[in-house]
């Protein structure tokens, strides 16, 4: 058993990048276990989905044709029934949300273990090392696995796969149990709209849990009126109240590229990052010289935000 | 109705800190309520308040000295509390999702709740699994990243919003029993009052053993093994600019004045 099935993903008739980004990872652990890729795509328009699939490195593609959207029971069925037919050594699933809500329940069912958020994979076949973060990215570490296992992939760590492949694409009748399905899909909504769009912003100013208390916003507003800037932040401030919805930057909130971007006392979880690494130019106030943000940022003041900020503000004549 | 909410202690990490082997050394370590279970508990003190449900219990697997923590969960409104620890827990370095699974079942069944919230993930480890596999291996039904939750579960049904990504909520009904993995953002946390502390400190906090909910020690075996940590190289060239606040504050505006991005 050296196979490795990946399952992809998909939204509202459109395939997530990451379902091209886990064909190269899937293709990698495979060329290492010398197998073959399978791939699943699972609700949808299955058909024209694995048209767009075919690239370079894929060997077979398996369409499930069965309900429009995601629904996790189904998914989860369907990749059990996938595994036990195809018997592959490794199952990979992206670590979106999605992915979150039935890659645990397959190993689960299947009895294998699961590593989640991976951002390296390499195996000799017979024990997979797999790299990961801890510590809200403070640190990365290796663990391995003997045996067979779920893996799901964190977006953004491997290329897109590119190219025209010549997959075979073989529908798999799944036998879906509806009576197991507890749970219904029954709608979506686009939240974060509103007055202000960061995505149009050309400097953010974007303030992060740094900043202590609500009452102490304004020293960051006073900054962005003095450079004629635009507020943006990372998640917790928007989840305590204290900006609205719509200056949330990050996986779960907006993808911004501005000219630049000033984090401040901002960590750089990867969520953030995953919102803000476009920025042409990204700029780090923080008081840990060892917070994640130092990765991605061009220049960075290790120092106390409320002594850099009014000192900033002051020199635009705020 | 009667709630389980899983409470984790998760270890912080300092700024500074060092890398003895494969975990981080005690000195750099504190300890801290799990962000994401936080807002677990409050959820579940919520609908007791609005009179849904009518108990909300807590269960942690760690050591005696997470009891803080579990305190904590205690003040501010949990009924009681589960704390599940072993001396053959003691020297596993990271417990996978399939041993935290086979734990927090045992004392799922033994508790027999209408409806179990997790955090959607752990600060330390991130696993983000947890709650999902438990679910699968109750046999109930869930939802992963929950940010927002109907009080009413008519019919049975939980009525939630699942947080996608990019700024795409999901809804979706779900079945109880369930476990939901809870999205920060879903409520705004309580501060413990003093009354809640002391109160507290008069609530049951049973401690378990694995023979006690009936794990075998087997059970518990990783089937990952931590195998390296270290600091991730650094892929960028951050220019670093030293001195006093004025002084950094300057090279920035320079910065900014060059790029023609401010005024
Ligand atoms: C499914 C999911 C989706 C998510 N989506 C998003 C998302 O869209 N956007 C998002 O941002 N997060 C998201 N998160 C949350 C993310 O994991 C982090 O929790 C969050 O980004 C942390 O925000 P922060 O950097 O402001 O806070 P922290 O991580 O607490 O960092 C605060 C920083 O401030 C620094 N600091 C403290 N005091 C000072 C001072 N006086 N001066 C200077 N620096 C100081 C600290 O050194 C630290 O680096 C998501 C999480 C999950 C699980």
């Amino acid at each position: 058993m050296t196979d490795v099935l990946a399952v992809t993903d998909h939204r509202r008739g459109d395939l997530r990048d990451v379902s091209y980004e886990i064909i190269t990872a899937g293709r990698q652990l495979a060329d290492e276990t010398g197998g073959d890729l399978h791939l699943a795509v699972i609700s949808g328009t299955v058909d024209e989905f694995a048209d767009k699939l075919d690239r370079d490195g894929v060997d077979v593609i398996h369409t499930v044709d069965e309900g429009e959207e995601f629904n996790h029971n189904v998914y989860t069925q369907a990749v059990v029934q996938l595994y036990d037919d195809l018997a592959p050594q490794y199952v990979l699933t992206p670590n979106s949300v999605n992915g979150l809500d039935y890659a645990p329940a397959v190993a689960n069912r299947l009895g294998l273990p699961i590593v989640t958020d991976t951002v390296d994979l390499d195996t000799d076949g017979e024990t997979l090392i797999a790299t990961r973060e801890m510590y809200g990215g403070k640190v990365e570490t290796t663990s391995e696995l003997a045996d067979n296992a779920v893996v799901t992939i964190r977006g953004a760590e491997w290329p897109a796969a590119e190219g025209t492949g010549d997959a075979a694409i073989e529908a798999f009748d799944a036998d879906i149990d509806e009576d197991a399905i507890g749970s219904s899909v029954n709608g979506f909504e686009e939240v974060a709209g509103g007055d202000v769009d960061i995505s149009e912003a050309d400097v953010l100013v974007s303030v992060g849990r740094g900043i202590e208390e609500e009452d102490n916003i304004p020293i960051i507003e006073d900054l962005a009126d003095a450079l004629d800037a635009t507020v943006s932040s990372s998640r917790p401030i928007v989840d305590n109240g204290w900006l609205p919805k719509n200056r949330q930057v990050g996986q779960s909130g907006k993808v911004v590229t501005p000219d630049v971007y000033i984090a401040i006392g901002i960590s750089g979880a990867v969520q953030h990052v995953a919102g803000m690494k476009g920025s042409d130019t990204i700029v780090a106030i923080n008081t840990d010289p060892n917070a994640p943000i130092m990765d991605i940022a061009d220049y960075a003041i290790h120092d106390d935000l409320f002594d850099v900020v009014p000192a900033l503000t002051e020199e635009f004549g705020g | 109705m009667k709630i389980l909410v899983t409470v984790k202690e998760v270890a912080t990490v300092e700024d500074e800190f060092e890398i003895e082997g494969t975990t981080i050394a005690d000195e750099y370590l504190g300890a801290d309520l799990n962000e994401w279970d936080d807002y677990a508990i409050e959820e579940a003190v919520q609908l007791q308040e609005d009179g849904i449900a009518d108990e909300v219990v807590t269960v942690t697997i760690g050591p005696e000295d997470c009891e803080q923590t579990i305190r904590q969960a205690l003040a501010k409104g949990a009924d009681r509390a589960v704390r599940v620890w072993d001396d053959a827990l003691e020297d596993v370095d990271l417990l996978d999702v399939g041993a935290k699974t086979e734990i927090l079942q045992a004392v799922v069944e033994e508790e027999d709740p209408d409806l179990v919230l997790t955090g959607v993930q752990a600060g330390d480890d991130s696993f983000a699994a947890t709650g999902v596999s438990l679910a699968e291996d109750l046999d109930f039904e869930w939802g992963a990243v929950v940010n927002h939750l109907e009080h009413d579960f008519d019919d049975g049904i939980a009525s939630v919003r699942r947080e996608l990504e990019g700024g795409v909520e999901e809804l979706t009904e779900i079945e109880l029993p369930a476990v939901l993995t809870i999205q920060t953002g879903i409520n705004e946390p309580r501060y413990a009052s003093l009354r809640g502390i002391r109160q507290a400190q008069r609530k049951e906090l049973d401690v378990q053993s694995l023979a006690d909910i009936g794990v075998d020690e087997s059970a518990i075996e990783s089937q990952l093994e931590l195998t390296d940590m270290y600091e991730p190289e650094s892929e960028s060239d951050v220019t670093i600019w030293e001195g006093s606040a004025e002084e950094t504050a300057s090279e920035l505006g320079d910065l900014l004045r060059e790029k023609g991005v401010a005024p």
